[in-house]
């Protein structure tokens, strides 16, 4: 075995250099969040959160439409990306076995691989095309698929990571089948599947691409989902390929505003999860 | 006396492996069966072939008769899940629901079959019942997993009791407690007895012949001998009874 002094001097070297690599990561990290912050946070304002855009050189104007079209797009693609996605992932995981699983699995591999435009053409051709018109509902169809294929392999892994004692014990209680996997199992993968959930929202919030030809943008207050919709990363995007200094302002602060409202959510809802499990902490 | 239940002819698989040979074996009412024998000998699968949990194991399969009351296990038009809850099972290490609080955990056989009523009032008397109470009666709100292992088995059968089974199944239910968990363990089977017919895994031939009032020896997925526990202990029919229990293998 080798001298004391040398496995101290060694623990302290892997320590330091384990400390390093976190800091080398957390930099990109820093820099983008201060970035945002710097430049978008001079345009930050209340009117900012409610107002509707301003005509280029008009002082004041917001992006409340955007973030009321984001909020819409990505609460009708949760309505219908969180149930499929986590549903399929606890089929795979407690019935995926067979060569009807497989192919799932295999098929949501393909698709979490699929350019997140490709999604959008996609959804070009089912809704837009036949509705001859842009609409939050192609936008919100577009962002559901982009949910489900990850959020169903995400579920997966985490309800495979169940012990399955905790199954048995459940099942031997004269529980059913689908009522351990949705009452026992999935509850006990909850945490981990609400982090799933948020990732993927928080992604689908962050989507440009596939909603520049699915619900295209809108100036104006739009609550019929069958309309085009702002959206905030549309919205960014118009901002900030415009030549005019006080829309690129615009585009800084409207990504901020991005960030705090997926910040916002990610917090809410893990506040929500831990209230709702206090029950069962010590 | 009419056995509580009446095993004929059982064999079980797992795949191509045959696992358990042809065992009959009656369980009376109100008593504890021992189970013993070397490990692979096939006695947790034949536990688990009394309430139908062995054929969830992907390739496992099995065959015979298992009677409760006179009624066909195996046979057309039983519902697995409505036997489990006639015939309960505890595990050989604890496993309470992590997510629930002690209470929950006990009612949960029956808020998740949707049964309505004073569950209080249950969850107090099958505490009382698993001699935990007065361990926990404050904290029933508390995760089951403050509890210590010991407790968390006590908490698994009082859970399994909540659904008032006729019989209890025990797999090596001691095996992962220290020696006084143990012994309130084995305590508890004694009162148990007086309402479940129980019957227990177990490696501990010392916990066999305290807790037992018949013992089944098998050897290689066979039922080589069954009887009262004394007479396996002190005077068995066959050699290799008499060798097991005596320490000369296993």
């Amino acid at each position: 075995m080798r001298s004391l002094p040398l496995r101290r001097a060694v623990d302290a070297l892997v320590t330091i250099a384990c400390g390093a690599m976190v800091l080398l990561a957390l930099v990109p990290l820093g820099s983008l969040l201060w970035l945002v912050v710097s430049k978008g946070a001079p345009g930050l304002s209340l009117s900012f959160f409610g107002a509707l855009p301003a005509p280029v050189g008009e002082p004041g104007g917001g992006v409340g439409n955007a973030i009321l079209g984001t909020a819409t797009m990505v609460g009708l693609a949760c309505l219908v990306g969180l149930p499929v996605g986590i549903g399929a992932g606890v089929f795979l995981a407690e019935k995926g076995d067979g060569p009807f699983g497989r192919a799932v699995r295999f098929t949501a591999e393909v698709f979490s691989g699929i350019p997140s435009i490709v999604i959008g053409i996609v959804a070009y051709g089912l809704v837009v095309l036949p509705m001859r018109r842009f609409s939050a509902l192609a936008g919100a169809l577009a962002l559901a698929l982009l949910m489900i294929p990850t959020l169903a392999r995400t579920t997966e892994e985490l309800v495979r990571l169940v012990p399955g004692t905790l199954r048995e014990a459940s099942l031997a209680l004269g529980i059913a089948q689908w009522k351990t996997s949705l009452r026992v199992v999935l509850r006990t993968a909850a945490g981990g599947i609400l982090t799933a959930a948020l990732l993927a929202i928080a992604r689908a919030a962050g989507e440009t691409a596939p909603l520049l030809f699915t619900a295209l943008n809108n100036q104006y207050w739009n609550f019929r989902p069958d309309q085009p919709t702002a959206s905030l990363t549309v919205q960014i995007f118009n901002y900030a390929i415009s030549p005019y200094e006080d829309w690129h302002q615009k585009a800084w602060t409207a990504a901020l505003v991005l960030l705090l409202l997926v910040g916002v959510l990610n917090v809410g809802a893990r506040l929500a999860l831990r209230r709702s499990t206090a029950g069962g902490r010590a | 006396m009419t056995p509580k239940m009446r095993v004929e002819g059982l064999q079980a698989w797992f795949h191509d492996r045959h696992v358990l040979r042809d065992v009959s074996i009656d369980v009376a009412p109100l008593s504890v069966l021992a189970v013993i024998g070397p490990s692979g000998c096939g006695k947790s699968t034949f536990l688990r072939c009394l309430n139908r949990m062995h054929e969830l194991v992907p390739g496992a399969r099995s065959q015979g008769r298992v009677d409760l009351d006179g009624e066909n296990l195996y046979g057309r038009g039983v519902d697995p899940v409505r036997l489990r809850r006639r015939v309960g099972m505890v595990f050989q290490r604890p496993n309470p629901f992590p997510t629930m609080s002690i209470k929950d955990n006990v009612a949960a056989g029956l808020s998740l079959n949707g049964w309505e009523g004073d569950l209080d009032e249950i969850v107090e008397r099958c505490l009382v019942q698993a001699a935990l109470w007065d361990e926990v009666k404050d904290r029933l709100r508390h995760s089951a997993l403050s509890l210590s292992g010991g407790q968390q088995q006590r908490l698994c059968i009082a859970r399994a009791l909540a659904v008032e089974p006729e019989v209890l199944l025990m797999d090596e239910p001691a095996s992962a407690l220290d020696p006084i968990a143990t012994a309130k363990i084995e305590e508890l089977m004694h009162e148990l007895k007086e309402r479940y017919t129980i019957v227990i895994v177990t490696h501990n031939m010392q916990q066999a012949a305290r807790v037992s009032d018949t013992t089944a020896f098998f050897y290689m997925g066979e039922l080589v001998e069954a009887g009262a526990t004394e007479t396996i202990f002190t005077n068995p029919r066959e050699q290799r009874t008499e060798d097991y229990v005596t320490g000369k293998f296993g």
